[in-house]
């Protein structure tokens, strides 16, 4: 790694309180070694992106598992580059048909990780798509 | 020598054994063999007869040969009248009662036309903001016909209240109203995570309803003490089966405190479980469960009515087990999974559809899942014996020991000062996660098995047909809402909700209050606004 630790904001926005997945990829990041921010549930879009500016993170993984990813995905990053922080890399996981995946990965979210993905494979998909922003 | 040890050495030890890790789902090691030396004390002390204390082997005398369990498919999406549609669709094939999901809106205390409510409309159930979705919900159903379930918890006050209130509108008593509303606070803060106020709070509106339905819907079940999301959340059997039951004793202890003779509410008290892959670790599970609560409130309760220690339970197979590759198999394991249901001694039942890892269920999936437990009560047989399992040694041997371990952690949250202190101060949030964590590593590294996951792996994924929710509803709602709000009395909902607050400040009980509130058409983010302005609101600590 290039000078500092990545760091990494894992976000659960929306209303439902699916967690599991979020927390279990939170830690497995952390012990990957990556720094890692866990936001809790129940954010909206606007407290994600301004978390992201607020701890400077490298990365925004986004947890949903409530349908709502059409609307949530899409928010965080037109808020982050609103905030000037559009190079912050933006991916997420959760219940997410194939053929929405294809159309959030149109609007700039570079990696979708559905159900059966394993922390190891996110590990090294952020190692090698994650770099500490300047 | 015992005799077990000697076959051990014997004959066992000179057969080999397969390389695997011989332990439950929830990772709890087994023997390879259990004998009448696994089993300590009596038999009318543990098990006893069906119907009888400590309820081990069921809490009906004649269990399905009298009534099988009810079948209740738990159904919910989009407006009102879609679901209207989907519930007397189950009814018309046979399910037995009705299951409402509702929406994350409406589960969280926030209107349709609420901006949080945005993208979420009628996605994980069904929306629900003033009482004419609740009519509309309800439409040529008769409610004091049918008995439903509603899942929902920190509004269940203004659900069970609009549902009174279509009970009123259709001339039906409130007496003979019959259903359940989950209203479980405690495992809310656990695992399911749906709130709005602090733990105490949220046990006030919980106590005021059990207090309320005791006395005026007495048909009803005011809490659904639940393991389910608990589990769900990544628990183990163990902590699943103590946590709960551990919020048993935290909602009986704050009815005590209110003054309630511990016979007038706790009959109406149900519990609701997880039914996963472990098939043998299920159904010891759920008889600890009855014998652990007979005892419970028998001996540290001091109940007198058979009633009180008669848990009584719906079930429900396991979301998280299901798989989104080779979704098909979902099939199987729903039917393991509802088989140990039955074999456990369950009251009423939901049976999951295959397609649930994408989305809600097609009607085509939801009748596969309620077929399966027709297949179950009226082809295999297990219905006509009851407790068919009883006396294996095997399964007697995991009860005992699931009991024993799920005691030690209810005795350490005793020690913690009961389950509002232990949830403040994280512990069993923790352990959960903990669990959970575990559980991803072992499958992560092949200790434990997924088959279509981690191994049996298929490259194509096998395509099945989505539910898709039209995104104009969202659009529909609101306006409706919006209709609803222009054409009511907004000087008598003024006034409603001012008497709501009041009696939140009060100790006067809510649901009155919540009920005429609701009469004039006071909505339900309106309701919880006074909730989040009298109570305060609760955030996530964000626990690792």
């Amino acid at each position: 790694m290039d000078g500092r630790r990545i760091r990494i904001l894992v976000a659960k926005p929306g209303l439902d309180g699916h967690d599991r997945g979020a927390k279990i990829i939170a830690r497995a990041l952390r012990d990957g070694g990556f720094e890692v921010i866990y936001t809790g549930l129940h954010q909206t879009p606007e407290m994600i992106a301004e978390a992201a500016v607020q701890e400077d993170v490298d990365a925004v993984g986004l947890s949903v598992l409530s349908g709502a990813h059409m609307t949530l995905f899409p928010e965080v990053i037109r808020l982050l580059k609103e905030r000037g922080d559009g190079d912050v890399v933006v991916f997420g996981g959760g219940i997410i048909p194939e053929d929405d995946a294809r159309q959030l990965a149109t609007l700039g979210v570079k990696a979708i990780f559905t159900p059966g993905a394993t922390t190891d494979e996110i590990i090294k998909w952020v190692r090698e798509n994650v770099h500490p922003r300047d | 020598m015992s005799g077990k040890r000697e076959w051990l050495e014997r004959t066992y030890a000179g057969t080999p054994e397969r390389p695997a890790r011989f332990s439950t789902v929830s990772d709890l090691e087994v023997e390879p063999l259990y004998t009448p030396e696994d089993i300590a004390g009596s038999y009318d002390e543990k098990l006893g007869y069906p119907g009888e204390y400590p309820y081990t082997r069921g809490v009906y005398g004649s269990m399905y040969r009298g009534r099988l369990w009810t079948m209740r498919e738990f159904a919910g999406f989009g407006l009102p009248g879609d679901t209207n549609a989907r519930l007397r669709f189950l009814l018309e094939h046979g399910q037995t009662g009705l299951s409402v999901a509702f929406d994350m809106p409406a589960l969280m205390g926030y209107d349709a036309d609420h901006e949080r409510a945005q993208g979420e409309v009628g996605r994980e159930g069904v929306s629900v903001s003033s009482i004419h979705d609740m009519l509309a919900l309800f439409d040529r159903i008769p409610l004091g016909e049918v008995t439903t379930s509603m899942t929902i918890n920190c509004t269940a006050s203004i659900a069970l209240a609009m549902y009174l209130v279509v009970a009123e509108r259709q001339g039906v008593p409130w007496e003979r109203v019959a259903g359940t509303i989950q209203n479980d606070m405690l495992k809310e803060f656990i695992a399911q995570r749906e709130w709005i106020s602090p733990p105490e709070p949220s046990l006030r509106i919980v106590t005021d309803m059990i207090e309320f339905c005791a006395r005026r819907v007495p048909r009803w079940h005011p809490v659904s003490i639940s393991g389910y999301h608990i589990r769900e959340a990544g628990a183990t059997a163990v902590q699943e089966l103590a946590f709960t039951i551990a919020d048993g004793i935290c909602y009986v202890e704050e009815a005590l405190r209110r003054g309630l003779a511990v016979d007038d509410f706790a009959p109406r008290l149900s519990f609701f479980w997880d039914l996963q892959n472990d098939f043998l670790e299920e159904i010891a599970k759920l008889r600890a469960a009855r014998r652990m609560w007979a005892r419970l409130m028998k001996e540290r309760f001091g109940a007198k009515n058979p009633r009180s220690m008669m848990l009584r339970t719906h079930a429900q197979t396991a979301g998280v087990s299901l798989t989104a590759q080779q979704p098909l198999n979902n099939v199987v394991r729903v039917a393991i999974q509802a088989l140990a249901g039955v074999l456990g001694g369950t009251q009423s039942m939901h049976a999951n559809s295959m397609d649930e890892t994408y989305a809600l269920p097609t009607e085509e999936a939801v009748t596969v899942a309620l077929r399966t437990q027709q297949i179950i009560a009226e082809e295999t047989g297990v219905a006509n014996i009851v407790d068919p399992l009883g006396g294996s040694y095997a399964i007697e041997a995991l009860t005992d020991r699931m009991e024993r371990d799920a005691l030690r952690y209810i005795d350490h949250i005793d020690e913690l000062g009961g389950m509002i202190a232990a949830i403040e101060r994280g512990y069993p949030q923790r352990e959960i996660a903990e669990s959970a964590f575990h559980y991803q590593r072992q499958l992560e590294q092949g200790v434990k098995t997924v088959v279509g996951v981690n191994k049996y792996q298929m490259a194509e994924g096998a395509r099945i047909e989505r539910l898709i929710i039209d995104p104009t509803i969202e659009t529909t709602q609101r306006e409706r809402l919006r209709e609803v709000k222009r054409e009511r009395n907004g000087a008598a909902v003024s006034e409603a909700l001012r008497r709501v607050g009041e009696a939140c400040r009060s100790t006067e009980n809510l649901m009155e209050p919540i009920c005429e509130a609701v009469r004039r058409e006071a909505t339900l983010g309106e309701l919880s606004d006074v909730f989040r302005t009298e109570f305060g609101v609760y955030t996530d600590p964000g626990w690792l």
